[in-house]
């Protein structure tokens, strides 16, 4: 016979056996937390603190690393690792109110830098009245939001993107340098990442910005531009970073490119007035494989057009039988040589792939151009 | 057994019963933090001071908490709450109060978080049934053998680094290991004056 009574005393003895143990183990947990919560409100709460960035001075909360007050104050400090000391981008030279260098900085800084006071802006907190100095380019880095307006297959595998600012609405830029492209999280990929990209448009267009964009097999953000990407949506990016832009000289211009490098060099070209152009006498060597690898070649013939002084002069190093190809052959660093000879008086714009950047380095080198005025921008 | 003495116990964590040289705990940041005398010397101090502080909370959690509810099978998971709560407090407090001593000791307490020396110690003062007292020399003094075996391969690494040369196939970890099973061999030595375990 069945004890009734011994029924709900054995569930709840099992119950009670699940409970105080779940409960037990809960409640040290936050009694633990809740400790961290009030020390975290009393212990790291420095107050309102001035912050001086250059000549400018931030009203900022102190207590946080000196990368994230920054971004808080919407000036934007390159990093790529998180805040994790490990990739060193994020190096700003500290003038007064940060302690000694930390053990996590110093495999990351040279001598030079450490006696420099350069240190690591996302390792530092801001906890006194500090003062820092950054290049003043960092001021005019934003956080864009932009509308993709149009995507055009240039080739098979570079696409041209054009899209219009939301906000802000204007970006102002110099023609040559590149944005970080934040890629969202998009089917598998659970990650949002940033990628490098050179502005291809006209720099005086300060409502939208041009991207050329070679696609990278297996690559997060490219896949997400050429498969999930549509007209109509919104992306977000920041910028403009980087020193590759056009020197201001009268030198003759060596330019060189290679796939989606043409685009810094194409904003350059764009950015100069004819009269500069007579001037600075721009010949630009463009390399590619075959003819499917060739773009906007109808573009830059109407350009020399209308420039008196621009030479364009694509290079296809294997081309096909059926390309039917009458232009110039062989590696651009074979080509080259047939044009220039003594280079001397003039200033070198490389953009592309690492290999092909080295050579041309080498070749420009030999035929005459001083290394310091040989700016390249490599696509890594 | 006979009930030993506080100084018994704190010398004996420290020498014959060393928790890195004779436990082999807390091996990871001692291989990988021992490549200089100053860093090794922080990370050093840093776990003497958890491993004291986390003995002693850890011997209240358990007798005063754990052994009353019957629960004491839960020991692991409450010591390491315990234990990352406490260090995440200290860093904190470390943060606030000093930034030499942050610079110093405060940026290696994020990495004790998952040493296992000092889960280690929490549950040696349990098997081995100390009291409050032995618990808290137990703790110190576990610390200081700890301390004392990093800085005498941090000793021996930088001395290395600078004159001797290394076979490739032995180069890092290999040869520290080795330098390591000697050192722990010469703490055999001490073995013979008194046992704790």
């Amino acid at each position: 016979m069945v004890n009734v009574f011994s029924i709900p005393a054995f569930s709840l003895a099992g119950v009670s056996g699940f409970l105080v143990p779940a409960l037990s183990i809960a409640s040290l947990a936050t009694f633990l937390a809740v400790l961290i919560l009030i020390a975290e409100r009393y212990l790291m709460d420095y107050g309102e603190v001035d912050l001086q960035v250059n000549d400018k001075t931030f009203k900022v909360k102190g207590g946080n690393t000196l990368l994230n007050t920054l971004k808080e104050q919407k000036v934007f400090i390159p990093s790529a690792c998180g805040g994790r000391a490990t990739c060193a981008y994020c190096k700003v030279k500290a003038l007064s109110g940060f302690p000694e260098i930390l053990p996590t900085e110093t495999p990351l800084l040279t001598k030079e830098e450490i006696k420099d006071n350069v240190r690591l802006s996302c390792q530092i907190k801001v906890k006194t009245a500090s003062a820092i100095q950054i290049p003043e380019e960092l001021f005019n880095i934003r956080e864009y939001t932009a509308t993709c307006e149009s995507i055009v297959d240039l080739t098979y595998d570079i696409r041209l993107f054009r899209f219009q600012l939301i906000e802000p609405p204007h970006i102002e830029y110099k023609a040559g340098q590149y944005i970080q492209f934040q890629s969202p999280e998009y089917g598998d990929v659970s990650e949002s990442v940033y990628r490098a990209y050179s502005m291809c448009g006209d720099c005086k267009d300060k409502d939208q910005i041009e991207l050329m964009v070679r696609r990278v097999p297996e690559g997060i953000a490219t896949t997400y531009m050429f498969d999930h990407l549509r007209v109509g949506e919104q992306v977000v990016f920041t910028g403009p970073f980087g020193d590759f832009y056009l020197r201001d000289t009268d030198r003759r211009m060596i330019c060189v490119a290679g796939g989606s490098g043409m685009a810094p060099i194409r904003s350059i070209m764009l950015d100069m007035t004819s009269e500069q152009i007579e001037k600075r006498k721009p010949i630009f060597f463009f390399g590619a494989r075959a003819k499917r690898d060739l773009f906007m070649v109808d573009e830059w013939r109407e350009m020399e057009e209308r420039n008196k002084g621009l030479t364009f002069v694509p290079a296809l190093s294997s081309p096909e039988p059926d390309d039917d190809w009458d232009g110039e052959t062989g590696r651009v660093t074979e080509v080259i040589p047939r044009y220039v000879e003594d280079l001397s008086d003039c200033e070198g714009y490389l953009c592309g792939s690492p290999g092909l950047l080295n050579a041309c380095v080498d070749l420009l080198i030999s035929l005459g151009i001083p290394e310091e005025r040989i700016y390249y921008d490599k696509f890594e | 057994m006979e009930e030993l003495g506080i100084f018994v116990i704190f010398f004996a964590s420290i020498f014959t019963s060393n928790i890195l040289l004779t436990n082999f705990l807390g091996m990871c940041s001692y291989l990988s933090v021992s490549r200089e005398l100053k860093t090794a010397w922080g990370l050093g101090i840093a776990v003497v001071f958890v491993m004291t502080v986390t003995s002693v909370a850890n011997y209240f959690v358990y007798y005063h908490l754990l052994v009353p509810l019957n629960l004491e099978y839960l020991q692991y998971i409450a010591f390491i709450v315990v234990i990352a709560a406490l260090v995440q407090l200290v860093e904190m407090i470390v943060d606030r109060v000093s930034d030499r001593l942050y610079a110093a000791l405060g940026i290696f307490l994020p990495l004790i978080t998952v040493n296992c020396a000092i889960l280690g110690s929490s549950l040696f003062l349990v098997i081995r049934k100390y009291d409050l007292v032995q618990s808290l020399a137990f703790g110190f003094g576990s610390g200081l053998g700890w301390l004392l075996a990093i800085m005498a391969l941090a000793g021996i690494r930088s001395k290395m680094a600078r004159r001797s040369k290394v076979i490739p196939a032995l180069e890092g970890p290999g040869i520290v290991l080795i330098i390591t099973g000697i050192i722990a061999l010469g703490f055999i030595g001490f073995s013979g004056m008194v046992q704790i375990n």
